[in-house]
């Protein structure tokens, strides 16, 4: 059996893709962006001396990194209402999903990297006179983030893919137009190969930046 | 007699059950340069560490300039010890500057940025003035052409000089070198000792750990050596380099007989 490819109905259909694309990018940057955030908060909760900081983000990482992306996602969107009494738009909704999931993977990879350093940046830091807030954020952190730009995109590449589970929130991102699309042009075939693509693009360019952008931190070595 | 910059009384130092440091009584005056020595394992690096305290005492009290450091705390038992306050503890270290054996320089940092970091971070210094006082300390080590070299690109001994450089822009009243060459190749160990003979020449109150027997002899004022937590022997360097009295140190001197004064 031969099947006729043919694009054009969903080439046609380009504003409505484009608008998915803007919405999983307003998701992945949002996510991101908040996920660092909290993620550093929780790195440097888990390097504490005090248990009562390092054991509070410990149960956060391990609950986070042992339930599925979607149960999050359903649990902000439906479950917030009712216990909270907080109703969250689907934008919302999913931002923090994936937010508080990847603060719990990039804790992880932010404290990797802070312990990847040896005790001596620390003294040589402290023996100036530093205070070790200000040891982590001049020598520490700076040489850290080098090392965890390869862990780093690992989660963040995972974090944009995953993003496409707001559809089930019928957030208007990539994945739920395409649906929309093939519901109007009835070419799954062509939909979904476009769709692929979108996100390989996406992805593609999201890399080279980010090998751009490592090349320029590690100029020291 | 010149004043006592620095000075402990009754310093012990445990880790768990082993005790390093067992009441070390040490006074440095402004201008001294003591060189310790000892055998491996025997508390020199702890006794240095405990002076800026990268360790903290287990017993025991260090004064800088007559003024004891930390606040006594009263525990219900009766027991005295004292507490120290990282903010007290960064003011100490601003004022004991310390070298490295591993020189730890700051890999993303070039040459002038390592030295002008503490003047900036710590002391606040406009960018300008703090790296005016970061070059002059360069050129002191010889190492005004090196300024935006990272480390990587340095030799060790160039490394353990932008290292000198960088603790001595700070303008602290004693300088602490835990064995500064030990770590490098044979040839490059000349060089680093050069900048701290000049550092000596300039008055600069010192205390240097050393396996360098012959350096020790020629640029320190006084001599200790450390063994079992204690000081075992000390006096000029003539005293005890070339007239030590106790046999342990005839020994230790014994195993170092590759040394010329
Ligand atoms: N952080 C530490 N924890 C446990 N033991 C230590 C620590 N630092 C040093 N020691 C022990 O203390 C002793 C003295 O060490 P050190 O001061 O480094 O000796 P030196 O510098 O004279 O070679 C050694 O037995 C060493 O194993
Ligand atoms: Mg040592």
């Amino acid at each position: 059996m031969r099947y006729d490819w043919d694009f054009g109905a969903v080439l046609a259909q380009a504003p409505l893709l484009l608008d998915g694309l803007i919405g999983t990018l307003r998701i992945a940057a949002a996510a991101i962006g908040l996920g660092v955030a909290l993620g550093l908060v929780l790195a440097l909760m888990r390097l504490s001396p005090r248990w009562l900081l390092r054991w509070p983000a410990a149960a956060f990482v391990e609950f986070y990194r042992n339930t599925p992306a979607i149960v999050h996602f359903f649990w902000f969107y439906f479950a917030m209402p009712v216990v909270l009494d907080v109703s969250l738009d689907a934008f919302l909704a999913a931002t923090l999903a994936l937010a508080t999931q990847s603060a719990a993977f990039y804790a992880e990879v932010f404290r990797g990297g802070i312990r990847s350093l040896g005790p001596g940046q620390w003294e040589a830091g402290r023996a100036l006179g530093m205070t070790d807030g200000q040891a982590m954020r001049r020598i520490i952190l700076p040489q850290a983030m080098t090392r965890m730009v390869a862990p780093f995109l690992e989660r963040s590449f995972e974090l944009l893919k995953t993003t496409s589970l707001a559809s089930t929130l019928a957030y208007g991102e990539l994945l739920f137009r395409a649906t929309q699309v093939n519901s109007a042009t009835f070419r799954p075939l062509e939909t979904y190969t476009v769709l692929a693509g979108m996100y390989v693009l996406l992805l593609f360019l999201f890399s080279s930046a980010a090998g751009f952008a490592e090349r320029r931190m590690t100029a020291f070595r | 007699m010149a004043d006592i910059v620095l000075e402990t009384r009754g310093l012990c130092k445990r880790f768990g059950p082993i005790e390093v440091l067992r009441g070390i009584d040490l006074q440095v005056r402004a201008g001294e340069r003591i060189a310790i020595i000892g055998g491996s394992g025997s508390g020199k690096s702890t006794l240095l560490r405990c002076l800026n305290f990268m360790e903290t005492p287990s017993e025991g009290e260090v004064l800088l300039d007559g003024v004891p450091i930390g606040a006594p705390r009263r525990h219900r038992d009766g027991r005295v010890t004292t507490a120290y306050s990282p903010a007290a503890l960064c003011r100490v270290r601003q004022r004991v500057g310390m070298v490295f054996q591993q020189f730890n320089l700051f890999p993303h940092m070039t040459v002038i940025e390592n030295v002008m970091e503490g003047l900036r971070t710590v002391k606040r210094l406009p960018r300008a003035e703090a790296r005016g006082k970061a070059l002059a300390q360069l050129h002191r080590v010889g190492l005004a052409e090196k300024l935006d070299a990272y480390p990587a690109r340095l030799s060790g001994g160039q490394q353990q000089r932008v290292a000198i450089a960088r603790a001595l822009a700070m303008e602290p009243e004693v300088m602490l070198f835990d064995e500064p060459t030990s770590s490098l190749d044979p040839e490059l160990v000349g060089e680093v000792l050069r900048s701290i003979r000049t550092l000596a020449e300039d008055g600069t109150t010192m205390l240097l750990v050393t396996h360098e027997l012959g350096f020790a002899f020629h640029v320190a004022t006084r001599v200790i050596f450390l063994a079992d937590g204690v000081f075992h022997e000390t006096g000029t360097p003539d005293a005890v380099l070339r007239h030590p009295q106790r046999e342990r140190t005839r020994a230790f001197l014994a195993s170092h007989a590759e040394f010329t004064f």
